[in-house]
Formats: C-alpha cells, sequence, structure tokens
C-alpha cells in the first residue's frame, strides 16, 4: 500500500518535465505555422484563385494557363535556366581545379587559401555585384547588359558555393588512396578518375545544386549586370511589387518552384546511381 | 617538369584570386577619387567619406540593418534554441513533421519565402515596414538555428536534465545549468549565422519592408545612382568584414595548434 504513493509522485514529476519541453516549443510552433507554413498555403490559394468580389473567390487555372500561352515568359524561364546552368558549368570547371588543388597544399596553406577563396562571401552580395558593374563600366559600357556580364557576376558570386562542398570532400580522401593506386602501377591521370573523382561526386553534386538555384531565381545580377534584363525573379518581383498582380506572381513562383525540385531530385538522383555503380563495380 | 607543374598550379590559383579581389580593390581604390567618375581616378580625397557621414537615407539604412540584425539574432536565436531542446523529447513522427516544415525555407527559393511572406501581411493588413522586416527575418533565420543547435542536442544524453533535475533543480535549472553550456558552441554558431544573413538579406527585405530601407534595399534601388559614397560605405563594411574575417581565422588556428 505505501509504495503506491512515491510512484505517483514520480509520474506527476515525469508529466511536469514534458509540459516544460512542450512549453519551450510554443513560439516557435507558431513561427513555423503562421510565418512559414501559411505563407507557402497562401502561395497556392492565390495561384488557383480569382477574386470575384471581396467575399467571393473563383477556383481558376488561368494564371498557370496564361504563363504557357505566352512566348515572352516561357523565353524568360528558358533564359534564366540557361544562364543558371552555364555558370554552373564555368563555377565547376573553375573550382573543381582549384578546390583540388589547394586540397594538396600542406594543412596551413589550405587554410589560408579557403580563407581567401570565400572570405568574398561574406561582403554583401550588392556590393560585390555593384563592384563589378563598376569593372565593366572600366572595361568597355557596351559589356553591361549582355549575357557575358550576367554570367560573370554570378560565377563570382557564386563560385565559393562550388570550392567548399567539392574541398571538403577531396580533403577528406585518405592519402594512401593514392599511393595505393600509384602502387598498382596506375599514372596521376588514372588516379584522379578512377579514385578521386568517384569520391567528390557528392561535393560536385551538391556544389552544382548550391550554385544553380539561387543563379536560377536572382534578381539583383541581373538588374545591375543586365541592366535590368528580365529573368524569371524580376518577372515575380514585377508582378507583385509593379503590377500587383499577386494569383499570376504565385502561379510563376509555383512554377519555378515545381523546376527547382525538379532539379533537385534530377542531382539526387545522379548521386545514388554513382553509389549503385560503384558497388557494382566491386 | 615538377617546377612547371609547380608554377602552373600556383599561376592558376593566382588568377582565381585575383578574379576575386580585382572588383573588391577596385571598389576601395575609388572610394578616395576626388571626382565623381568611377572610371577614371584623378587625385586622393576622402570627400565621399564626409558626404557618407551627411546622407541621412545611408545613415537611416545602416540603423535599420543594424537594429533588424540585432533583433532577428537574439529572438531566433533563443526561440530556436529552446525549440531544439522541445523538438529532441516529441516523439519521432511529430519530431519528423516539424524538421520537414522546418526545411521550407531552406529549400525554397528566397524570392518564393518573400512572395509567401508579403501575401501573409497583406491577407492580415499588416502595414509592411520595420515590423513585418523584422518577423520576415525571424521567419528565415530560426529554421537555420535549429539546423544548427538541433543535432547538439539530440546528441545530449536525455538522462542529463533529468538528472540535473533529481539531484533538486528546477526545470529551468536544469536547463540553465545542464543543458545549454553543453550546446554553448552550437548557439553561438547559430547566432552568427542568424547575424550575417540578417545583415546582407536583400529579396526577403525588399518584398517585406514596404519603404523602409536598409542597407541592400538602398544599393538596390540606389536613387541618386551609382556615385563614390557608395564606394565609401562598401569600404567602411569590407573592413569590419576583413577585420573580423582575420580574427576569426587566428583564433582558429591558435586551437587546431593548441589541440
Amino acid at each position: 500500500m505505501f509504495k503506491i504513493e512515491p510512484i505517483k509522485q514520480e509520474r506527476k514529476a515525469q508529466k511536469r518535465k514534458t509540459n516544460v519541453a512542450a512549453f519551450l516549443g510554443i513560439p516557435y510552433y507558431v513561427i513555423l505555422s503562421v510565418l512559414i507554413v501559411i505563407p507557402v498555403i497562401l502561395i497556392v490559394f492565390y495561384s488557383v484563385t480569382e477574386k470575384v468580389n471581396n467575399l467571393y473567390y473563383r477556383f481558376t487555372f488561368d494564371y498557370f494557363v496564361m504563363f504557357f500561352k505566352e512566348p515572352i515568359f516561357l523565353k524568360t524561364l528558358w533564359n534564366s535556366i540557361f544562364l543558371a546552368i552555364i555558370t554552373t558549368f564555368v563555377t565547376l570547371a573553375v573550382g573543381y581545379p582549384l578546390a583540388y588543388v589547394i586540397a594538396r597544399r600542406t594543412p596551413k596553406v589550405q587554410a589560408l587559401l579557403i580563407l581567401l577563396v570565400t572570405a568574398p562571401m561574406w561582403i554583401n552580395m550588392l556590393i560585390r555585384v555593384l563592384a563589378w558593374k563598376q569593372i565593366f563600366d572600366m572595361i568597355d559600357t557596351n559589356l553591361l547588359g549582355t549575357d557575358l556580364a550576367i554570367v560573370v557576376g554570378m560565377v563570382y558570386v557564386y563560385l565559393p558555393f562550388m570550392v567548399l562542398p567539392i574541398y571538403t570532400v577531396i580533403s577528406k580522401i585518405d592519402p594512401l588512396l593514392y599511393e595505393a593506386s600509384a602502387d598498382l602501377g596506375a599514372n596521376n591521370v588514372k588516379t584522379f578518375l578512377k579514385v578521386t573523382l568517384p569520391l567528390s561526386v557528392g561535393g560536385i553534386l551538391s556544389g552544382v545544386t548550391m550554385v544553380l538555384l539561387p543563379a536560377a531565381t536572382t534578381i539583383v545580377i541581373p538588374k545591375i549586370l543586365g541592366n535590368g534584363k528580365y529573368l524569371i525573379g524580376s518577372l515575380i518581383e514585377d508582378r507583385f511589387l509593379k503590377a500587383g498582380n499577386w494569383g499570376y506572381g504565385s502561379a510563376i513562383a509555383i512554377i519555378l518552384s515545381l523546376i527547382i525540385m525538379l532539379m533537385v531530385f534530377i542531382t539526387k538522383r545522379a548521386d545514388k546511381n554513382k553509389e549503385v555503380e560503384k558497388f557494382e563495380d566491386y | 617538369m615538377k617546377t612547371i607543374k609547380h608554377i602552373s598550379r600556383y599561376t592558376f590559383i593566382g588568377l582565381v584570386l585575383l578574379f576575386c579581389y580585382i572588383p573588391i580593390a577596385s571598389l576601395i581604390i575609388f572610394s578616395f577619387n576626388e571626382s565623381r567618375s568611377l572610371t577614371r581616378f584623378t587625385s586622393f580625397s576622402l570627400k565621399w567619406y564626409l558626404e557618407l557621414f551627411r546622407s541621412q537615407e545611408i545613415i537611416n539604412a545602416v540603423v535599420v540593418t543594424f537594429v533588424v540584425a540585432i533583433l532577428a539574432t537574439i529572438i531566433s536565436t533563443i526561440i530556436g534554441t529552446f525549440a531544439s531542446i522541445a523538438i529532441a523529447k516529441h516523439k519521432r513522427k511529430l519530431r519528423n513533421t516539424l524538421l520537414s516544415a522546418n526545411n521550407i525555407p531552406i529549400v525554397n527559393p528566397e524570392i518564393v519565402t518573400a512572395i509567401g511572406l508579403l501575401l501573409l501581411f497583406q491577407s492580415i493588413q499588416l502595414q509592411r515596414g520595420l515590423f513585418t522586416m523584422l518577423l520576415a527575418h525571424i521567419a528565415f533565420c530560426v529554421p537555420y538555428v535549429i539546423l544548427s543547435v538541433y543535432p547538439k542536442v539530440r546528441s545530449l544524453d536525455p538522462s542529463l536534465q533529468e538528472a540535473a533535475q533529481d539531484l533538486g533543480a528546477t526545470p529551468l535549472q536544469a536547463l540553465r545549468h545542464a543543458i545549454l553550456p553543453q550546446i554553448k558552441v552550437a548557439v553561438f554558431a547559430a547566432a552568427a549565422i542568424s547575424f550575417t544573413m540578417s545583415f546582407d538579406d536583400f529579396v526577403i527585405s525588399y518584398f517585406t519592408a514596404g519603404s523602409t530601407t536598409n542597407i541592400s534595399i538602398y544599393l538596390y534601388t540606389l536613387k541618386r545612382g551609382v556615385n563614390p559614397t557608395i564606394n565609401a560605405l562598401s569600404t567602411i563594411m569590407i573592413l569590419i568584414i576583413t577585420a573580423v574575417v582575420i580574427a576569426n581565422f587566428i583564433r582558429t588556428n591558435k586551437q587546431v595548434k593548441g589541440d
């Protein structure tokens, strides 16, 4: 009989502990639902409804249809993705060898070089892009507004995003693997192709996503270096802040999100395929 | 053969570094230009710095940026840290749901997050300004705080809090003396991430701030056109960042040596 009392008390204490923990999370749950989840629902809502009057909204797919009917908008979307892909290739072509060369230095030199490559990232992006505007002005004013200027600006801003993940994976490769490869008779090229490259695929893919996505949606770079050239981000900006056409802007945002999810999905798939191949090789 | 390789490697690194730093250097050089030109250097002068401190617009933008960044950092770090502790105690299913919802602003393009918040503020008829900008910054900082702090909380022994409470600590005392010291490093990292993200944010602020202007919005709209006061402002910001980055580098290197 007398044993029941302490157990009860313990339960009470247990309950109190969980209550305190749940209480700690409340402000976050409010933010998560109001400022993060509801906005997404609102975008979807506005993209498929049309305001008839103050109380009544009608379901419609017009905004999506409009987007695909107007060749100009499709062209804008294609331009954005095209420039983002070019940017990704250039950052990869420069970033991979850079990460590779850096990873082969002594630890002290490595730390210094990585610092030098990534330090500009901490400077406000607007400042970095305005700096390029100034450089283009100095070289030849006609360069501003060209795709070249936009790509150079994007490569400049997003290069660290490519270098960092690749450097991280390459620097973690066990040097003994290189030795083993050399001992087995592979030359440097073969070692690179059979050891370094397969082991750095993960880094390449995260670098690719980290460059491709912001490059496809930026509004700063096309405005400053492209002389206001229309890319998909600027299109959304205009619909919302100038035209006040929220339904249409929301529809474009959803299309953009879907395309980006698709791109991420494809990149992740590429990673998995590589993994499978590796296992099949053994 | 080996020296050729050596030279070509360093030439390559050198070229990339030139690409990284020439724009920044030219920005700094032209902040000291006597004339208004940004392409031809005439003579040395500090007049654009004086102009900078006289520009009420720029000073306002700097103040707004700091106020929002400091408040957003403090609020997000506290909310996110507490939430990480709470999430770790939930059942697996709820935990995974919360963490996926937490990822929404991280995987979504910034501009989508921005218009979502714009639609929210418009729907509830909240006048856009400093307050909505602060809310928006909290909304995109908190997920990163969770991303940084939650894994650390998960790695703690779950009985830590209980042990403290069994020894007579109140739940809050247990939190303060048993949990927080263990996750301190992750919390500071989260605060640093929040501050930089808020300080440099453009897209989300641009859509949610109404007529309130932070540094990024000022640089984007540039009502008076490009002129060397922008270079002076940039130079000051670059110098501050350089000092912070170098100090940080020296500190981490010392730590590495200590280990």
